[in-house]
């Protein structure tokens, strides 16, 4: 996993309440193997029209936003289907961090400005020095800063979780009779 | 890495738990002081859209740590038109079967493709052959996973990659969520399904409400329904906001359970009740939410929005945007109601629709088929009317029955099983600007295709506006 420690880009609020998966992905595009790239999906249907034409209203089509890697959301964002397409779209777009709401204001009031995210020191800073602090729970930041993924992470306690699985199946024999082969 | 001390492992005995507490503590491996608690997963259920995550194994040169305790079915992205791969017309998704078949082949992991006997919809096949079951810990790649929770198990749904960790260690790390107890109290009135009264549910807490929370479903309208509407409740936990919801297991849940193929039989199921029957919270254990609501009151409800929490009951009219509790809430329905292009003060009973859906993980089970072919009988649809039975199991036993012709005789079409018209992976898509009136769990711009307006409705509801064109009010459709 790539590690995450301070960035710094543009960032791009988009607008709406309950930005749900479906409109980050549409659901169609989710077939297609990883290995080709979602950068082209991220909000399809909000960026195309019918005919494929750029809606330039939306954020993410207007050059004061090109290369945005901070995306801004509003309340609820990233609700639906818990589909890690989503954020791959995201991550091939170039997204590396989605902030919550509180900023939004601030961010809107200036478009296309750059703002660094500082995930040691756990706050996002405006160029004129305004900074804010976020919170972040240990393992998350951990995992970002060090590079770790999950399954990194729980193998270092393989010892635990054997003796857990051998109590536990004598406790409860009857979720592991041999089941019937299945048709 | 705190371990629980003596004193602290006492008192979890002594103290009076809830069901969810019961459920986490006997399946926690360890917990982190950053607040996340390692959990044991007894149940995980697989679909044709898990490539990635085996993908993911191969890489890290990983195994299956164990198979047994995953079963795996197509769903999501199968066709419903026929139900063999030589009539596949797309090649990616033909790949993503073979792929699937492939996978659990080399884990040795139990599952049904397109065209097996038991392959069907995720969230009916768990409960249908016994594999989900009371008092355990149940995840699946799929965000309607909360279903199982009508079994008195705590399930979840988990993404690509969480999906690919359960798979190498059979463990989830998870923070642990708040309890809210749903309490319905008195007695359904007629015509009112299970789908109205997790509608209802949403409609008052709201797509937010539950945030944070996993629900426990209680009161006397919960254990007078059967596991199937229970399942229907469960479903739609997460459009709540929910991690979870579940149903305290109870005599109707030991008896659908009993001799099903992966229940435990014997020896196995006698110690398995004895634990079963501990499971229901005990007297004095506490929520950090209660919310009580009058049962008696929910009547058949629809959405006229683009979330689930946008509905009113179906004799009613589609709201002024001006009238809602919020100028945010005003905001969202104008944007809705522009989408799916109706005017505030409408009757729902005059909204016409192009399009009828009976399926998907929340209304595709036996009892929902038979109580939709109770309506269509002797009367004939007056728009395209799809049905596609939750899993080949259903679809045997309605085609025993006759549900099947009551259907096609009526006009509908009668499908196989899959995720099809909910989601629209398969390419079972709604036109842009058609309405579809579904028994479904989104109705999300875009949902079921882009520029499509869904309705979410019951079974019944969903039938009787097939045969009026219309969304229709199902009693005053009384069987012909």
């Amino acid at each position: 996993m790539e590690k995450f420690e301070t960035l710094t880009a543009v960032a791009v609020p988009i607008d709406g309440v309950n930005v749900d998966t479906d409109q980050i992905i549409p659901a169609r595009f989710l077939r297609t193997p990883r290995k080709q790239g979602y950068a082209g999906f991220l909000f399809h249907d909000c960026r195309v029209d019918q005919q494929g034409r750029a809606i330039p209203d939306f954020a993410l089509n207007q050059a004061v936003y090109a290369g945005a890697g901070i995306l801004v959301g509003n309340t609820n964002f990233g609700c639906g289907s818990s589909r890690e397409g989503a954020v791959y779209a995201l991550r091939d777009y170039g997204i590396r961090c989605v902030i919550a709401p509180s900023l939004r204001d601030a961010i809107k009031a200036r478009p296309g400005t750059r703002v660094t995210v500082d995930l040691p020191a756990q706050f996002v800073e405006f160029p004129n020095g305004e900074r804010h602090k976020f919170a972040i729970d240990a393992l998350n930041k951990r995992c970002l800063l060090e590079g770790l993924d999950d399954i990194a992470l729980t193998q270092r306690h393989a010892g635990e979780i054997a003796a857990f699985k051998e109590a536990y199946k004598r406790r409860r024999p009857w979720l592991f009779q041999p089941a019937p082969a299945g048709r | 890495m705190a371990q629980p001390g003596r004193e602290e492992a006492q008192d979890s005995v002594m103290r009076p738990r809830t069901l969810f507490e019961k459920i986490w503590d006997d399946h926690a491996v360890l917990a982190l002081e950053s607040g996340e608690t390692l959990l044991y997963v007894d149940r995980h259920i697989i679909h044709e859209g898990s490539a990635t995550p085996f993908e993911r194994l191969k890489d890290a040169k990983l195994g299956v740590a164990e198979p047994a305790q995953t079963l795996g079915t197509a769903d999501h992205y199968v066709p419903t038109t026929h139900a063999s791969k030589d009539l596949f017309d797309n090649p990616e998704i033909l790949r993503m079967v073979q792929q699937f078949e492939a996978n659990i082949a080399a884990h040795g992991i139990t599952g049904f493709s397109l065209g097996a006997p038991d392959q069907g919809i995720v969230h009916v096949v768990g409960p249908e052959l016994g594999f989900t079951l009371p008092g355990t810990i149940l995840v699946c790649g799929d965000s309607h996973t909360s279903t199982h929770g009508a079994l008195g198990a705590l399930a979840f749904g988990i993404g690509a990659s969480e999906v690919a960790h359960v798979l190498a260690t059979q463990t989830i790390w998870q923070r642990r969520p708040r309890t809210m107890r749903i309490a319905l109290s008195g007695h359904r009135s007629r015509g009112v399904e299970a789908k109205d009264v997790i509608l209802a549910i949403i409609g008052t807490i709201g797509s937010d409400g539950a945030t944070g929370h996993v629900i426990e479903y209680a009161g006397s309208i919960i254990e007078e329904m059967d596991i199937e509407e229970r399942l229907t409740v469960c479903n739609m936990s997460i459009e709540a906001g929910a991690r979870a919801g579940f149903v305290a297991p109870d005599d109707t849940t030991f008896a659908y359970v009993r001799g099903r193929r992966y229940a435990p039989a014997g020896q196995g199921l006698d110690q398995a009740l004895h634990a079963w029957r501990g499971l229901p919270t005990d007297a004095g254990a506490r929520y950090d939410r209660t919310v009580d609501i009058d049962g008696a009151r929910i009547e058949p409800m629809v959405t006229w929005g683009t979330n689930p929490e946008m509905n009113a009951t179906i004799g009613s009219r589609i709201p002024q945007p001006a009238e809602m509790p919020t100028a945010a809430k005003g905001n969202a329905a104008t944007q809705a109601l522009h989408y799916m292009g109706l005017a505030p003060g409408t009757p729902l009973r005059d909204v016409p629709v192009d399009i009828v859906f009976i399926g998907s993980c929340t209304n595709s089970r036996i009892g929902d088929l038979r109580r939709a072919a109770a309506i269509a009988r002797g009367r004939q649809a007056r728009v395209t009317a799809i049905v596609s039975p939750g899993s080949a199991a259903v679809a045997r036993q309605a085609e025993a029955e006759g549900l099947d012709r009551i259907f096609i005789e009526a006009g509908f079409q009668w499908r196989r099983p899959g995720c099809s018209y909910c989601v629209g992976m398969n390419g079972d898509l709604v036109d842009a600007g058609k309405r579809c009136v579904s028994t479904s769990n989104r109705n999300f711009v875009g949902r079921q295709g882009k520029g499509s307006r869904t309705h979410l409705a019951s079974p019944t509801t969903a039938a009787a506006s097939a045969i009026a064109g219309r969304i229709a009010d199902p009693r005053e459709f009384a069987a012909a």
